[in-house]
C-alpha cells in the first residue's frame, strides 16, 4: 500500500516537472520566433521611410540622380527579396546608399537646416539602432533557447518533441563595420 | 540574470514585512510613550498594512508626482522616445511610460511596480547635456532597473520610509503634549511605565535605521544596473562618458528629496563625496557608490 502512494506521488511529480519543462522550452521558442518577426518589423519601418526622404532630398538637390536612384533601387530589391541571405545583402545596400546620401548632404547646408529632413534623419538612425537591437535581441533569445534544449534533461526530450536549435544571426563582413548611419 | 530578478521579487516581500514589524514596532513605541497600550499597536498594524498595500499599487505615482513630473510629449521628445523604444527591443521590454522633470541639473530615475507599468523620467537637464549616445546609456540603466525590478524594492522603500520617518516625528511630538491628557499632576510621581524609555529611544532611532536599510537596499542595484546597462548597449564608453559628465557636474537636483534620493541614477544631494568628521557615518547613508567607483567597474568590462 505504502509503496503504491510513493509510486503514484514519484510518477506525478515526474509528470509535473516534464509540464514545467515543456512549457519552458514552448515559451523560449515562441521567444525567438517573436524576436526574428520584430527584425523584420524594424527593416519595414526603415523602408517605408525612405520614399519621404527620396522626396525631401530631391527638393534641394535633384540633379543627385545617381544617389537617389541608388537609394531607391537598393530599397526596392529589400523589399522583393524572398530569401534571408538576398534579404540579408539588400540590407546592407540600403544601409550603404543611406550612408552615401546623408554624406552628400553636407553640400547643402538648405536641406541640412530643413526640419522635415532632419527629422527624417534622426528617424532614420534611430531605426537603424532599433535593427541592430532586434538581431541582438534575436541573438540573446537563440542563446537562451539552444543552452535550454541542450541541457539535462530537456535533451532527452527536446528533440523528440521537435525543438531543434536555431541559428544565430551572423552580419557578413560589409555589415559588421556599418551597422548605424553615420553623420 | 534571472535568478537575481528571482531574488529581487522575494526581496521586495522581506522588505515589506520588514518595514511592516519596524513600523508595528514605531507604534506599540507610540503607544507606550502616550499610553494607549495596544491600541496604538492595533493602529500601527492596520496603519503599516494599508500602507504597503497602497504603496504596492501607488507608489509610481507618489514618486512622480513628489518630483513634479510631466509626462513627455513623443512629438516634442522623439529622440528620447526613439532611444527607449530602441532599448525595448534589445532587452524585450514593453514600452515604459517617460516623463519630464524641468530641472536644470542631469539625472534620471525609474518606478512602478512591474515593467508592465513601469516609468522613466528624465530631467530637462540631462537631455541638453547628453549626447546621443550618452543619454543611451543612461536610459539603459534605467531601463535595467525596470527588467531587474529593482523598481518595485525601490519604490516600495520611498512610500514606507516616509511612513517610519512621519510615524516617529508624530509619536515624538505628542509624547511633548502629554499624549493629550490635560492633567499632568503626579507625572513625576508616575514610574509605572519603565518601558517608555526604550519607547523613546526606539522612535529616535527608527527614522535612521529605515534610512540605512533603504541606502544598502540602493548600492547594490546601482551597481548592477550599470553591468546590465552594458548588456543592454553592447557599448560600455557610452554609459562610462555619461558618468563622467555627472561626475563633472555640480548642479544639485532640486526635485529630488530624501525619500527618493536612491531613485535617481545620481546621487542627488549635495555634500555627497565630503568625508569630514563623520564621513564614515554619512557614507552609511549614500544611496549610490560612488560615482568614482562605477566608472573604474565600467571601464574593467
Amino acid at each position: 500500500m505504502t509503496w503504491l502512494i510513493v509510486l503514484i506521488v514519484v510518477v506525478v511529480l515526474v509528470a509535473l516537472a516534464g509540464l514545467f519543462l515543456y512549457n519552458g522550452l514552448v515559451s523560449k521558442r515562441n521567444r525567438v520566433e517573436n524576436a526574428w518577426s520584430q527584425i523584420d518589423v524594424q527593416l519595414k519601418r526603415r523602408n517605408d521611410l525612405i520614399p519621404n526622404l527620396v522626396e525631401t532630398v530631391k527638393g534641394y538637390a535633384a540633379h543627385e540622380r545617381g544617389t537617389l536612384d541608388a537609394v531607391v533601387q537598393a530599397r526596392n530589391a529589400a523589399m522583393s527579396a524572398t530569401t534571408p541571405v538576398a534579404a540579408a545583402q539588400a540590407e546592407n545596400q540600403v544601409a550603404g546608399a543611406l550612408r552615401q546620401l546623408f554624406a552628400l548632404s553636407e553640400a547643402y547646408p538648405d536641406l541640412k537646416a530643413n526640419q522635415n529632413f532632419l527629422s527624417l534623419q534622426e528617424e532614420l538612425s534611430a531605426t537603424e539602432g532599433r535593427v541592430a537591437y532586434a538581431r541582438q535581441f534575436y541573438n540573446d533569445s537563440v542563446l537562451a533557447y539552444n543552452t535550454a534544449i541542450q541541457k539535462f534533461p530537456a535533451t532527452l526530450i527536446a528533440s523528440r518533441m521537435g525543438f531543434r536549435a536555431r541559428e544565430y544571426f551572423e552580419a557578413d563582413e560589409g555589415a559588421r563595420q556599418a551597422p548605424t548611419v553615420s553623420f | 540574470m534571472y535568478e537575481l530578478i528571482a531574488s529581487n521579487k522575494r526581496r521586495s516581500i522581506l522588505l515589506i514585512a520588514g518595514f511592516v514589524g519596524v513600523l508595528t514596532l514605531v507604534g506599540m513605541a507610540f503607544g507606550l510613550l502616550v499610553g494607549y497600550g495596544w491600541q496604538g499597536t492595533a493602529f500601527a498594524l492596520v496603519f503599516s498594512g494599508g500602507l504597503a498595500f497602497a504603496s504596492y499599487w501607488k507608489a509610481d505615482a507618489v514618486a512622480l508626482a513628489v518630483s513634479r513630473a510631466r509626462p513627455a510629449d513623443p512629438a516634442q521628445y522623439r529622440r528620447l522616445y526613439n532611444l527607449v523604444e530602441g532599448l525595448t527591443i534589445a532587452s524585450g521590454l514593453p514600452m515604459p511610460r517617460i516623463y519630464i522633470v524641468d530641472d536644470p541639473a542631469p539625472n534620471a530615475f525609474a518606478t512602478g511596480r512591474n515593467p508592465r507599468h513601469a516609468a522613466i523620467a528624465v530631467t530637462t537637464g540631462l537631455l541638453e547635456k547628453m549626447n546621443r549616445v550618452e543619454l543611451e546609456g543612461v536610459l539603459a540603466h534605467e531601463l535595467s532597473h525596470v527588467k531587474n525590478y529593482d523598481i518595485l524594492v525601490s519604490t516600495i522603500a520611498v512610500t514606507l520610509v516616509g511612513a517610519v520617518a512621519l510615524l516617529s516625528d508624530l509619536a515624538f511630538r505628542t509624547m511633548f503634549w502629554n499624549g493629550g491628557r490635560v492633567s499632568r499632576e503626579g507625572d513625576r510621581e508616575n514610574h509605572n511605565n519603565p518601558l517608555a524609555i526604550f519607547g523613546l529611544l526606539f522612535v529616535m532611532l527608527a527614522p535612521v535605521v529605515a534610512w540605512a536599510m533603504q541606502a544598502a537596499i540602493s548600492r547594490r542595484r546601482e551597481s548592477l544596473a550599470d553591468a546590465s546597462a552594458v548588456q543592454m548597449t553592447r557599448y560600455p564608453p557610452g554609459l562610462v562618458s555619461a558618468l563622467e559628465k555627472l561626475l563633472a557636474d555640480t548642479t544639485v537636483t532640486h526635485s529630488a528629496s530624501k525619500a527618493t534620493a536612491h531613485l535617481w541614477i545620481e546621487q542627488p544631494m549635495s555634500g555627497v563625496g565630503d568625508r569630514g568628521r563623520f564621513g564614515g557615518f554619512n557614507q552609511l547613508f549614500d544611496t549610490h557608490p560612488p560615482l568614482e567607483e562605477r566608472i573604474a567597474a565600467l571601464r574593467e568590462l
